[in-house]
């Protein structure tokens, strides 16, 4: 009797998990503490904070290819959930910099300068690590969870949901620009000193939190391969595929778009909550229309439909990015741009298709994204 | 016989797109364990009215009863498919990017089609039994794992129809299940609604008169949105009115 499918690709996904996690778990912060500072073998501690930040950035990437590459529905607002992620967390820290700060005054420095005298009530909760923690979390889940009952129970798909998101990102932008919204303005909240006691200058510091990216991401992968791998990973693929079929065969796709997206904006700010003390700011410009749209690069040029590929694509789009823009920073955006139009052109499938292409001639069972013609309805 | 018998009655129900009566007061009923064969020109309104049942198209007035006594009109697609009426379309409809497999075990009848219980669900191996043997049903047993975009049409309208069956519907409705088959694979086609038909009730559209013949019991035959005759194969291929506006033209075409 035919047995549900696991692939050879499924098995070897595990394997490049297991090898690619130890790796970067283990060998890379080792590779950063043993080694002599002059030797090649040694990463420095701005590289380890670079990876950091990368991986982070690889798990904002994993929430937007399972509800875009699974499901196939196109969100340009995963900044949003992003920021809300980092902008939660950003609050705890800034106000553990307390006496720290360039003002010696309990409130965060822009405060003092736009003459705000008392903290914010919506401020308080943040007082805690427990609150910055959880609300980076769920702050992003909930206006995830309201934004999306409205958008998909009305039937908002394809490229109207995508002009939505997009819009949501701009919206975002600007009110997190501004001075009113109590949130530090254009200039975002910075210079913070310390997370849990433990200083943020400290390389010590810095590699614990590249560990504990390394882990989130490792959970996020699994989290996110037990969606794809389970029945209900089939209806996305099935509502990607045929949406009006769907609901002939009993499933109501909304109820399905819905949760994938509020699990998407759970990841994304997951991502951004361990964004923004590795990088020590954030600012409006990290959740906008064009943060937006560079996690739909990084997912396409790794391979839509294929959780390494999200992973692939953000670490490889952002590596060339530092490397990149120490050559030729005028030329960064056209590179960005024209590597988008290459991959979605010419190779659809991205460098997991690649990849996938040369090291296995025969045929696989495994679905990257075909467009199937002809639906009924 | 009595309205209990009735798996399906559809009461003067009208389509109005635009001003165009697809279905015009069309009244049509279906017994249970019942294979009917509805033939009609195009644009008689045949996909409407199976649109109309299965809560694809909203009729602008009139009833649809469904087993004993639910009106359809106004349900959504979901509810509909859980009460239990099934739809192949006429195009096959298949997740392109999911296994043979896959496409089947989406359709296993079960209590739950929410998020959760698909999340953490397994199939039994009830079920995985109950996939194998319509696999074996439709052919496919061999192609269980290839994606299903690739299988060829005829294997695509397979697919679908088993992916119906799983479903387990009291009332089957069929849109040209032949389109495109080989004479071998219609037949196999026929045998297979026929035995079916044992144990559902089906509705099934179709062009090709010889696959009628070979199936049918009972033959309604639609024209601008109402039925005009109703019978045995010989009664309806002998009506003057169905002469004039169905087989005369089917003549002119062959």
């Amino acid at each position: 009797m035919p047995e549900p499918v696991v692939t050879r690709q499924g098995s070897r996904e595990t394997v490049v998990f297991y090898v690619v996690g130890v790796l970067f778990l283990i060998v890379v912060p080792l590779l950063n503490v043993v080694p002599d500072e002059e030797s090649w073998m040694h990463i420095s501690d701005f590289r380890l904070n670079q990876f950091g930040k990368f991986l982070a950035f690889a798990i904002l990437a994993l929430g937007l290819d399972l509800i875009w590459g699974y499901c196939g529905v196109l969100s340009m607002g995963q900044g949003v959930f992003f920021g809300l992620g980092a902008y939660c967390m950003g609050m705890y820290l800034a106000l553990q910099i307390g006496k720290e700060s360039v003002y010696g005054s309990e409130l965060p420095d822009f405060m003092v300068w736009t003459q705000v005298k008392e903290l914010p009530l919506f401020w308080y909760p943040f007082k805690s690590f427990l609150g910055g923690f959880f609300g980076a979390i769920l702050v992003p889940v909930l206006f995830a969870t309201i934004f999306g009952f409205l958008a998909f129970r009305s039937r908002i798909k394809g490229v109207y949901f995508a002009i939505i998101t997009q819009a949501l990102a701009f919206a975002a932008w600007l009110v997190f620009n501004r001075n009113e919204t109590r949130l530090g303005g254009t200039n975002g909240l910075t210079d913070f000193k310390q997370l849990l006691g433990f200083r943020l200058s400290d390389p010590s510091t810095q590699r614990g939190l590249y560990i504990l990216t390394v882990l989130a991401l490792a959970a996020s992968y699994l989290l996110c391969r037990w969606i794809v791998a389970s029945r209900a990973g089939n209806v996305l693929i099935a509502i990607r595929d045929s949406e009006s079929r769907v609901t002939f065969s009993g499933y109501t796709p909304w109820m399905y778009k819905l949760f994938v997206f509020v699990v998407a904006a759970g990841l994304a700010g997951l991502a951004g909550m361990l964004y923004v003390p590795q990088v020590g700011i954030i600012t409006p410009a990290q959740i906008g229309v064009l943060p937006s749209l560079e996690v739909v690069i990084w997912v396409a040029v790794g391979g839509r439909g294929t959780l390494i590929g999200a992973i692939l694509g953000a670490v490889a789009v952002n590596y060339g990015r530092s490397v990149l823009t120490n050559y030729f920073p005028e030329a960064w955006p056209f590179i960005l741009g024209g590597l988008f139009v290459v991959v979605v052109t010419m190779f659809p499938d991205g460098l997991v298709g690649m990849i996938r292409k040369l090291t296995d001639r025969k045929q696989t069972h495994r679905p990257l994204i075909k467009v199937e013609g002809g639906t009924t309805a | 016989m009595t309205d209990d018998d009735l798996i399906l009655n559809c009461e003067n129900v009208v389509v109005d797109y635009d001003g165009f009566k697809a279905l015009n007061n069309c009244n049509f009923s279906v017994h249970y364990n019942e294979l009917r064969v509805v033939i009609g020109p195009n644009g008689a309104g045949k996909t409407t009215l199976l649109d109309v049942i299965c809560g694809k198209t909203r009729p602008a007035s009139g009833k649809v009863l469904f087993d004993k006594g639910i009106n359809l009109v106004g349900k959504n697609a979901e509810d509909i498919t859980k009460l239990g009426i099934g739809r192949k379309f006429q195009a096959p409809s298949v997740y392109g990017n999911l296994s043979v497999w896959q496409n089947l075990d989406l359709s296993v009848k079960r209590s739950s089609r929410g998020v959760f219980s698909n999340l953490v669900g397994k199939s039994s191996s009830a079920e995985r039994e109950r996939i194998s043997e319509v696999l074996k049903t439709i052919g496919l047993t061999d192609h269980a794992h290839d994606r299903a975009g690739s299988l060829s049409h005829g294997q695509k309208q397979w697919l679908e129809i088993g992916m119906v069956i799983l479903q387990e519907p009291s009332l089957l409705l069929v849109d040209e299940p032949v389109a495109g088959m080989s004479d071998k694979e219609t037949e196999q086609t026929g045998q297979l609604l026929t035995r079916l038909s044992e144990q559902q009730a089906i509705v099934v559209i179709e062009h090709d008169m010889d696959f009628v013949r070979q199936i049918a019991r009972i033959v309604t035959v639609l024209a601008e949105g109402t039925v005009i005759c109703e019978g045995t194969v010989e009664k309806v291929q002998a009506d003057d009115h169905v002469r004039e506006i169905y087989l005369g033209r089917a003549k002119v075409t062959h």
